[in-house]
């Protein structure tokens, strides 16, 4: 049985196992959930730079872009519909990467990480200084809709879970696939040596643009699904400690696996739920002590401790 | 014309500030090549020793000058101990490694310091404004600033001068010219990286804390006043080039005056000003201003 294959029928049981359950969970579950599939939509996307050797400090910026697409077509145009607004926050995400990706590509290691950083603080003074968008308040969106489907009450959370199951599913699945590709193999090849892969006749500058629209994309939608599952936006989603977090994450599920990112952001998250009950002035260094101890002690991350295959089998 | 040299004098009192926390991170860099992220916690940490030891100098009734004296001592005290605790026990570690996961090991410092911070002072405001009223204010062009801005400027002034003397005119900074410039082959020639490492750091950390000290009285010393300080002084660097002394003074200088003209003309625009600046010098010169062509290592 081919890798592939066996990739699809892991995920597609995750899947299915992810919609069969959704209905008996509570509903603090099913946003936790919810919520941790968006980061985990951005952690997936970071996953694919950092299997190319980059790393951003930046993508806050499509997070925030990607839910404040959403907040604003609601704002003017009343668009409510779950299913549009993951697109439209994934593609103005793609458009802004596109543009900024010709500047980007030309940077490597720290450069990019900080100038991507630089960018999506950019966009933070803008949004803190709009106050047509609530400024630093940010504001509400309303309750979802699901084409012409009737969903009402406590099936709505359910609805958004399912769709966000759906999505990570499609991600997942096509980040996969797409690492099998020429393209995709180009990523390792360039971490580990950018100047052989130009004698090969690949263009790296244009891969890697490549790669960041994709990762700005997957990470405009987690901001879109975050925005519909929340039903808040505020420029904090773009500010750099947010880039951080999902920085961490990605460290922490390594990048072994394309289920990493997600189980990597669900760890998370429900360990910050209950650090910020318990241990609200400290939880942070925990985080910190965590991360050094994965670096030291994990370079692959967290997944690399499931994994039973030998490397490069 | 009034108007413009406000503009100019509220320029050059924030560069004197960037410029302080900007040039131990460029030293830093130019040295070990660590972009340190938790630049900005040992700020926040020198701001708060500062406003304890201020704080209790004052509360004990001694002559009130004294104070500046206490803001000093604090970032000697946090340099001190910071440096070479991170120095000795996390970075020595990482030496060799990629530049990318010493910035991502430094954002990890920076998350423990955020809350080693809180647990030693509290979430609650200090306020340590005595200082900053002391001296009066002197009138300048119809306007009247603060004397306490002289200070900042003599501090600022001092560090710069300093480091440039010492690099340029003593045997140990020349030594260290030799490291940055190729460390394996002073190696060889006998010269102690390791040591000239510790030493870096300790003065970096005790760079960023006199950054944090001295605008202690200016500010309240909040949780989180050090986060934004980290990316200010990325941007400033940045712009002059990593690693360069006078590239961080020009850096400071253009983000001091571009924010100033933002606040006077264009309100709306000042705080992604300074980014603004930032990617358009990138664009037109990707390495910043001050930096040489690196050859390129296979």
């Amino acid at each position: 049985m081919n890798r592939v294959e066996n990739t699809f029928r892991i995920l597609a049981g995750v899947l299915a196992a992810l919609l069969a359950v959704g209905p008996f969970l509570p509903q603090w579950m099913l946003f936790l959930i919810t919520v941790s599939f968006g980061k985990g939509l951005v952690v997936l996307g970071l996953m694919l730079l950092l299997r190319t050797g980059l790393v951003s400090f930046g993508q806050g910026l499509y997070y925030c872009l990607g839910a404040y697409t959403v907040g604003s077509l609601g704002l003017a145009l009343g668009v409510k519909d779950a299913f549009l607004s993951l697109f439209s926050g994934a593609l103005a995400a793609a458009v802004l990467a596109f543009i900024l990706g010709f500047l980007l590509a030309n940077y490597r290691g720290i450069f990019f990480a900080m100038l991507s950083l630089a960018f999506s603080m950019i966009l933070y003074g803008l949004l803190v200084k709009t106050a047509l968008l609530g400024s630093t308040d940010g504001f509400n969106i309303s309750v979802p809709t699901f084409l012409s489907l009737n969903v009402s009450g406590r099936w709505v959370r359910y609805a958004v879970y399912s769709l966000a199951s759906v999505v990570i599913f499609l991600a997942a699945l096509g980040l996969n696939r797409y690492s099998k590709t020429a393209m995709g193999r180009l990523s390792p090849a360039i971490k580990d040596n950018e100047l052989r892969v130009e004698y090969m006749g690949a263009s790296v500058r244009r891969a890697i643009h490549i790669k960041y629209v994709i990762a700005a994309t997957l990470a405009g939608m987690g901001g879109a699904l975050t925005a519909v599952t929340v039903g808040h936006i505020d420029p904090e989603l773009a500010y750099w400690t947010t880039s951080g977090e999902f920085v961490f994450i990605t460290i922490l599920g390594g990048t072994g696996s394309v289920l990493a990112p997600f189980l990597g952001a669900l760890i998370f998250e429900s360990i910050r739920s209950f650090a910020y009950e318990y241990s609200p002035t400290t939880w942070q260094m925990v985080l910190g002590a965590a991360l050094l101890l994965v670096i030291f002690f994990l370079p692959s991350g967290l997944w690399s401790v499931f994994k039973t295959r030998p490397k490069g089998a | 014309m009034i108007d413009i040299l406000t503009v100019l004098v509220d320029g050059l009192l924030y560069s004197s500030w960037l410029f302080i926390i900007a040039v131990g991170l460029t030293l830093i860099y130019g040295v070990m090549k660590i972009l340190n992220m938790a630049h900005g916690s040992l700020y926040a940490l020198g701001a708060y020793m500062a406003a304890s030891l201020a704080g209790s100098w004052l509360g004990h009734g001694y002559a009130p000058l004294g104070s500046y004296a206490m803001l000093a001592l604090a970032a000697v005290i946090v340099g001190l101990v910071m440096g070479p605790l991170i120095e000795r026990g996390l970075l020595r570690f990482m030496y060799g490694k990629d530049e990318i996961l010493l910035l991502i090991v430094t954002f990890a410092l920076f998350l423990i310091l955020e809350d080693v911070i809180k647990l030693i002072w509290g979430v609650d405001p200090f306020f340590i404004s005595e200082p900053y009223g002391l001296l009066g204010s002197l009138d300048f062009a119809g306007l009247s600033y603060p004397a306490y801005n002289l200070i900042m400027i003599g501090v600022s002034l001092a560090t710069g001068l300093g480091l440039i003397w010492v690099l340029q005119y003593t045997r140990q900074g020349k030594l260290l010219l030799a490291v940055i410039h190729d460390q394996e082959m002073s190696q060889a020639m006998g010269i102690k990286v390791n040591r000239f490492y510790l030493i870096t750091f300790t003065i970096g950390a005790m760079l960023a804390a006199i950054g944090g000290a001295f605008t202690a009285p200016t500010v309240s010393v909040v949780p989180g006043m050090g986060v934004e300080v980290i990316v200010l002084a990325f941007a400033v660097v940045v712009i002059g080039g990593l690693g360069s002394l006078p590239g961080a003074a020009l850096g400071a200088l253009i983000v001091g005056l571009v924010r100033s003209a933002a606040v006077h003309y264009l309100p709306e625009i000042e705080l992604f000003s300074i980014y603004l600046v930032m990617a358009m010098v990138l664009l037109l010169k990707p390495q910043g201003l001050f930096s040489s062509v690196e050859a390129r290592k296979i």
